[in-house]
C-alpha cells in the first residue's frame, strides 16, 4: 500500500480505497493485513497496558539482565501468571486446616494423616497464608502491580495533557466507518463536526483536512484508580496486622471487665502493639438472654441471643447501657467488643466440716455440644480445714446440663440447650490443687496429680448427681457441697485494629474504579472532509473503541446524523462520476452483506 | 409466636412447595418445546459458516470500500454506517438461532420463551412466599438459596430477551440446567421452614447474600456463553482447516452466534458482574466483621471466593493480553465458574467452617 498522501491526485474515493483499486490483487492481501494491524495498535493505543516484550535477555551485561527482568515483571503476561498462582496457591489453605483458623483440627488431622505430616510442615501447608511461598507469589504481584502502575500513569498524564492523536490515513478500515458526500464546504463540515463532537463531550482537535474526538478517559483512570487502591487494601491490612490486638474474656453475669491486659483470659497482638495502645474502659454483663426453637427438625437451634452490659469509658467515665448481639458489636474508643459464645455458671457452695460456708461461687462450665452439655472444675484454694484441722484444698470434676434427658436415659447429655431441667454432677477430689506452683494452669481442669479421690462406701470414687438446691455430703464428714442455683456467662472478643477504616475506603474506591474501568468504553471518533473530483464534498467518519465495544456504530451513527443535518447528504452524482471514481458501486447493504 | 400464625406459616410454606413444584413442571414442557424447537430446525439447510469462509477466499478482494457514491446512498437521508470485526477474528455471521429460520421450530422456540416465562413466575411465587412463611429473606438455607439462584438466572435470560439481545439460543442449556438446580434442591437439600441462627439475623444478610445470588446466577450465564463459544470456535476452525465436521455437531453449531459474538457475549456478562462480585465479598467482609470480630480469617468460604475472585480478575486480564486472548481466556472463565459453583455446593456440603448453619 501506497504510504504517499493522496490529496493532490483527483480521487473521488478515500486515498486508501483509491490505492487498493489501483494496487494488483496479491497486494491487496497485504495492504489488508497492514490496515488490520493499523486497527489493532490504534485499539492497543487507547490503553496504558504494557507492550508485550517478547525478546530475550538483552546482551548488555547485568544492567541488562536487571531491566529484561523488570520489564518481564511487570509485563502483563507475568501478572496474569503471578494471578493464577495466587488463585491457585489460595486452594490448599481451605482444604488443609489452618493453625491459625483452628489449632485443634490441625491437631487432629495430624493425628490421622501421621504420614503426610513432614512434608506437610516442609510446605508450610498447615499455614498457607503466611507461608514463604504464598507471601512471594502476592509481593511479586504488587512489585509488579506498583511497577505497571506508575509508568501507566504517567502515560495517561501525558495523554490527557497531549493532544488527541492523528488521524489514520485510511478511515475505511476502522471498525465503524460512515461516508457520504455532500455540498456544503469542507471548512463548514469540520467546523460543523467540531461543535457536534463538543455537544457530546468529545474531546477534540482539528488538523489539516480531520477532526479527532475522544471520550471515555475514565475508563483508564478508573482501571488506575482500581489497581491503586488494591495497594491501599494491601498496605491497611498489613497495618492491621502489626498493630491488632485480640483478646477474650469470659464474664459471668453480674460481674465485669475493664480492659486491662492482665484481665483477658488469653491476648494476641500485631508486632508493632503497644500495651498503652488499650483504651481503657470496663463493662459488667446485666444480663444474656438466649432464646431457641422449641419445636420441628431444628429443635434447639438457637435464635437469639443478647448481652445486656453497663459501660463507662475512661477510667471514670458514666456508666451507659448498651445491649450486644452476635451481628452488633458494641464500639468504645475504636475498640470492638463482640459476643463470641455463652454457657452456664452452676452456682456451688461448700461447708466445711465445722459448718463454715468457705466457698460460694458462680463458676463457669464450657460447652461440649450444642445442647450445652457442659464440663469444668470447681476448685476451692483457700480456706478448707479437714475433720482433724489439716490444711487441704478441694476439687470437683463438674458434669453440668442444662436439660437432663431422666434418670436411666444413659449418659448424661443435655437434650436441649435452655435450662428446663438442670442437674450438676459431681465427682470429688482433696489434696493440692498444684495453683502455687506457678505453672499456668486451665481454670476449667483439675490437675489431679497431687489430688486423692473421696472414696464412696464401695471403695469406689464418691460422685454424686444434684438438682438445683441439693446438697451432697462428702464422705467421712469432710464437709458438704451445695447446688445452689444456675448463672450464665458470656464471652467476649475485645478487638481493636487500626486500619480498618482504611482498607474500607480502599475497597470502595476500588469498586468505583473498577465499575469505571468495566462501564466506561474509551472510543475514538474522527471525522475527515475533502473536496472531491465532481466538485462536492466527501464526509467520512470512523470510530474506534476497545475491542469489546458494541455501541461504536451506534454512538458514530448518532453522531453523523448530527452532523448530516449541517452536511446533508447530495443526490446521486452523474453516473459517469461514479465512473471516474475507478470503483464499481457499492451499497450499504451490499457491504454488510460482505461483512456476513 | 402464637400458634395461629404458625399455622398460617406452614400453610404459606405449603403453598411455596406445591409452586416449586409446579414451575419444575411448566420448565419441563419448556424444556420439550425447546428440544421441538431444536429438532425442527436441524430441518434447515443453511450452511452459511461453511459457505462464508470457503466463499471467503473467492472473495478475498471485495474491498469496495466506498459506499455512498451511487445506488442506494442517494434515497438514504442519514448516513449508513458500516462495521467491521475487530482485527485478527474471524467475520463470520451469527447462525439462524435453534429454530434455524423454520416456522415450525419458531412457533416452538416462542411456545418454548412463553412456557419459560410461566415457570418463572410461578418459581418467583414459590420464592415469596417462602419468604412469607418465614418472614426474613429467602436465603438462609442451600435449598432457598438454590431456588433463588435458578430464579435469578431465568429472570436474567428474560431481561437479555426482552432487552432484544440475541440470547435465545441458550434457552435449552438454561431449562435444563433450570430443571437440574431444582432437582437438586428438592430432593437433597430441602429443608423446612424455620427462622435463622444468630448469626444469619442482620441487614448485610440481603445485602451481601443477594448479591451473591446474582453474581452466581449471571456468571452462569456468562459461563454457558464460554462453553457454547469454545464448541463453536473449534467447529470454525476445523472449517477453516477445511474439515468437516460431523452432522449432528454441523447441525448444532451451525444455529449459534458465530464464536466472536459468543466470546463478546460471555465477556461483557463476565466483566458487568465482576465489580458486583467484587461487592459481594467486600460486603461479606464488612459482615464477617460484626459477626465474628474479624473481617477476613480465609474461612473455606471466603477462601473460595477470594479464589473465584483472582480467577475472573485472571481471565478480564487475559482477555487484554496478547497471546492469552481466546480460547485460553475462555478456559480461564470456564475454571473461575467451576470456582464458584464448588464455592457454593463443595464448600457448603464438604469442607465445614463458619459459614455452615443449620440444615446445611
Ligand atoms: C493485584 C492483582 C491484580 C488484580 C486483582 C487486577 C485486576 C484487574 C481487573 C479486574 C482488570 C479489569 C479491568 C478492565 O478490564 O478494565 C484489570 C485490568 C488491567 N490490569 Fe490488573 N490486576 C492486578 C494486577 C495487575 C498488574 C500487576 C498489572 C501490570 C502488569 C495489571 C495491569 C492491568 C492492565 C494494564 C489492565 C487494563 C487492561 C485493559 O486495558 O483492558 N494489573 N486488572
Amino acid at each position: 500500500m501506497s504510504t504517499t498522501d493522496n490529496t493532490s491526485t483527483p480521487v473521488a474515493g478515500p486515498d486508501g480505497a483509491a490505492d487498493e483499486a489501483t494496487d494488483e490483487a496479491t497486494d491487496e492481501a497485504t495492504a489488508e493485513q497492514t490496515a488490520d494491524r493499523a486497527a489493532e495498535e490504534a485499539a492497543t493505543a487507547l490503553s496504558t497496558a504494557p507492550r508485550e516484550d517478547t525478546t530475550g535477555p538483552a546482551a548488555a551485561g547485568v544492567l541488562g539482565m536487571l531491566r529484561w527482568t523488570w520489564h518481564q515483571l511487570t509485563s502483563m503476561r507475568v501478572a496474569l501468571i503471578l494471578l493464577l498462582l495466587l488463585s491457585l496457591g489460595s486452594i490448599p489453605g481451605s482444604l488443609v486446616p489452618q493453625s491459625n483458623v483452628d489449632e485443634l483440627k490441625v491437631a487432629q488431622w495430624k493425628d490421622t494423616h501421621e504420614t503426610w505430616v513432614p512434608l506437610f510442615e516442609k510446605l508450610q501447608l498447615f499455614d498457607v497464608y503466611s507461608s514463604v511461598w504464598f507471601s512471594a507469589i502476592y509481593i511479586l504481584l504488587f512489585v509488579s502491580l506498583i511497577g505497571c502502575i506508575v509508568p501507566r500513569t504517567w502515560k495517561f498524564v501525558g495523554e490527557l495533557r497531549g493532544r488527541p492523536v492523528r488521524t489514520p490515513k485510511r478511515l475505511d478500515r476502522m471498525p465503524a466507518y460512515a461516508v457520504w458526500r455532500t455540498e456544503a464546504e469542507p471548512e463548514a463540515v469540520l467546523a460543523a463536526a467540531r461543535q457536534v463532537l463538543k455537544g457530546s463531550r468529545f474531546r477534540h482537535d482539528l488538523t489539516g483536512d480531520s477532526v479527532t474526538g475522544e471520550k471515555g478517559y475514565l475508563r483508564e483512570a478508573g482501571n488506575l484508580i482500581f489497581h491503586i487502591a488494591l495497594i491501599v487494601m494491601l498496605v491497611a491490612f498489613a497495618a492491621g496486622q502489626l498493630y491488632k490486638s485480640e483478646g477474650g474474656k469470659l464474664v459471668v453475669r453480674g460481674t465485669g471487665f475493664s480492659n486491662t491486659m492482665t484481665q483477658y483470659d488469653d491476648f494476641r497482638s500485631g508486632s508493632l502493639f503497644k500495651r498503652d495502645d488499650l483504651p481503657p474502659f470496663s463493662f459488667t454483663l446485666d444480663r444474656f438472654d438466649a432464646t431457641y426453637e422449641r419445636t420441628g427438625p431444628q429443635k434447639g437451634t438457637p435464635r437469639t441471643f443478647a448481652a445486656q452490659v453497663t459501660y463507662s469509658k475512661g477510667a471514670f467515665g458514666t456508666p451507659q447501657k448498651a445491649s450486644i448481639e452476635v451481628n452488633k458489636p458494641l464500639d468504645i474508643d475504636g475498640s470492638k467488643v463482640y459476643l463470641i459464645g455463652h454457657g452456664y455458671a452452676p452456682i456451688v457452695s461448700v461447708t466445711d466440716p465445722r459448718g463454715k460456708v468457705i466457698f460460694k461461687e458462680a463458676v463457669p462450665v464450657l460447652p461440649i455440644d450444642s445442647n450445652i452439655t457442659s464440663t469444668g472444675a470447681i476448685k476451692v484454694t483457700d480456706g478448707y480445714r479437714d475433720k482433724s484441722g489439716k490444711q487441704e484444698q478441694l476439687g470437683f470434676n463438674a458434669f453440668f446440663v442444662p436439660t437432663f434427658a431422666g434418670v436411666g436415659k444413659g449418659q448424661m447429655f443435655s437434650q436441649f440447650p435452655a435450662l428446663d431441667f438442670p442437674v450438676l454432677a459431681l465427682s470429688a477430689y482433696h489434696g493440692s490443687l498444684g495453683v502455687d506452683s506457678g505453672l499456668p494452669q486451665n481454670v476449667y481442669r483439675l490437675n489431679k496429680d497431687k489430688m486423692q479421690e473421696f472414696k464412696d462406701k464401695d471403695g469406689q470414687l464418691f460422685k454424686q448427681r444434684l438438682l438445683p438446691g441439693e446438697s451432697m455430703t462428702l464422705p467421712n464428714g469432710a464437709g458438704t457441697v451445695k447446688f445452689e442455683g444456675v448463672e450464665r456467662w458470656a464471652s467476649f472478643q475485645i478487638s481493636q485494629q487500626p486500619g480498618n477504616g482504611l482498607a474500607l475506603a480502599g475497597a470502595v474506591a476500588a469498586v468505583l474504579g473498577l465499575a469505571g474501568s468495566l462501564f466506561i468504553q474509551r472510543r475514538r471518533v474522527w471525522v475527515r472532509a475533502r473536496r472531491g473530483a465532481d466538485g462536492t464534498t466527501l464526509v467520512e467518519m470512523a470510530g474506534l473503541g476497545r475491542s469489546e465495544s458494541a455501541r461504536l456504530p451506534e454512538e458514530l451513527a448518532g453522531l453523523a446524523a448530527a452532523l448530516s443535518t449541517e452536511a446533508p447528504i447530495a443526490p446521486e452524482p452523474e453516473p459517469d462520476a461514479a465512473e471516474a471514481g475507478t470503483e464499481a458501486p457499492a451499497s450499504p447493504a451490499h457491504a454488510e452483506g460482505e461483512r456476513g | 409466636m402464637t400458634p395461629l400464625a404458625v399455622a398460617a406459616n406452614e400453610n404459606l410454606a405449603h403453598i411455596s412447595n406445591v409452586l416449586v413444584y409446579s414451575s419444575m413442571a411448566v420448565y419441563t414442557l419448556a424444556f420439550f418445546a425447546h428440544i421441538a424447537e431444536w429438532v425442527f430446525g436441524s430441518r434447515s439447510k443453511v450452511g452459511r459458516t461453511a459457505a462464508a469462509l470457503t466463499g471467503a477466499a473467492a472473495a478475498a478482494a471485495p474491498a469496495v470500500q466506498v459506499r455512498g457514491k451511487g445506488g442506494t446512498t442517494a434515497v438514504l437521508d442519514r448516513p449508513q454506517v458500516v462495521t467491521r470485526a475487530g482485527a485478527g477474528s474471524r467475520d463470520l455471521p451469527d447462525g439462524p438461532g435453534a429454530a434455524g429460520g423454520t416456522e415450525k421450530g419458531d412457533l416452538y422456540g416462542r411456545i418454548a420463551v412463553s412456557l419459560t416465562a410461566l415457570g418463572f413466575l410461578v418459581e418467583a411465587g414459590g420464592v415469596v412466599t417462602r419468604a412469607m412463611s418465614v418472614q426474613r429473606a429467602p436465603w438462609g438455607n442451600m435449598y432457598e438459596f438454590s431456588i433463588t439462584f435458578s430464579t435469578v438466572a431465568v429472570g436474567a435470560y428474560l431481561v437479555l430477551l426482552a432487552a432484544k439481545k440475541n440470547v435465545r439460543w441458550m434457552g435449552l442449556i438454561l431449562v435444563t440446567t433450570v430443571l437440574l438446580d431444582l432437582g437438586v434442591a428438592t430432593t437433597w437439600l430441602y429443608t423446612d421452614s424455620d427462622q435463622l441462627v444468630p448469626a444469619l439475623h442482620s441487614y448485610w444478610l440481603w445485602i451481601h447474600v443477594s448479591t451473591a445470588i446474582i453474581c452466581g446466577a449471571v456468571f452462569y450465564i456468562g459461563a454457558a456463553g464460554t462453553l457454547l463459544y469454545l464448541f463453536r470456535d473449534s467447529y470454525e476452525s476445523k472449517l477453516e482447516q477445511g474439515g468437516q465436521p460431523g452432522r449432528f455437531a454441523t447441525s448444532v453449531l451451525e444455529r449459534l452466534p458465530s464464536s466472536a459474538s459468543l466470546d463478546k457475549f460471555a465477556y461483557r456478562i463476565n466483566a458487568a458482574v465482576f465489580p458486583l462480585w467484587t461487592f459481594t465479598i467486600i460486603a461479606g467482609a464488612i459482615w464477617a466483621g460484626d459477626a465474628w470480630g474479624r473481617y477476613w480469617g480465609w474461612d473455606p468460604k471466603e477462601v473460595w471466593s477470594f479464589v473465584t475472585w483472582v480467577a475472573y480478575a485472571c481471565y478480564l486480564h487475559a482477555r487484554a493480553t496478547a497471546g492469552w486472548k481466546g480460547r485460553k481466556a475462555a478456559y480461564l472463565a470456564l475454571f473461575a465458574f467451576a470456582c464458584w459453583i464448588w464455592n457454593y455446593y463443595g464448600v457448603n456440603i464438604l469442607l465445614n467452617g463458619k459459614h455452615s448453619y443449620a440444615g446445611v
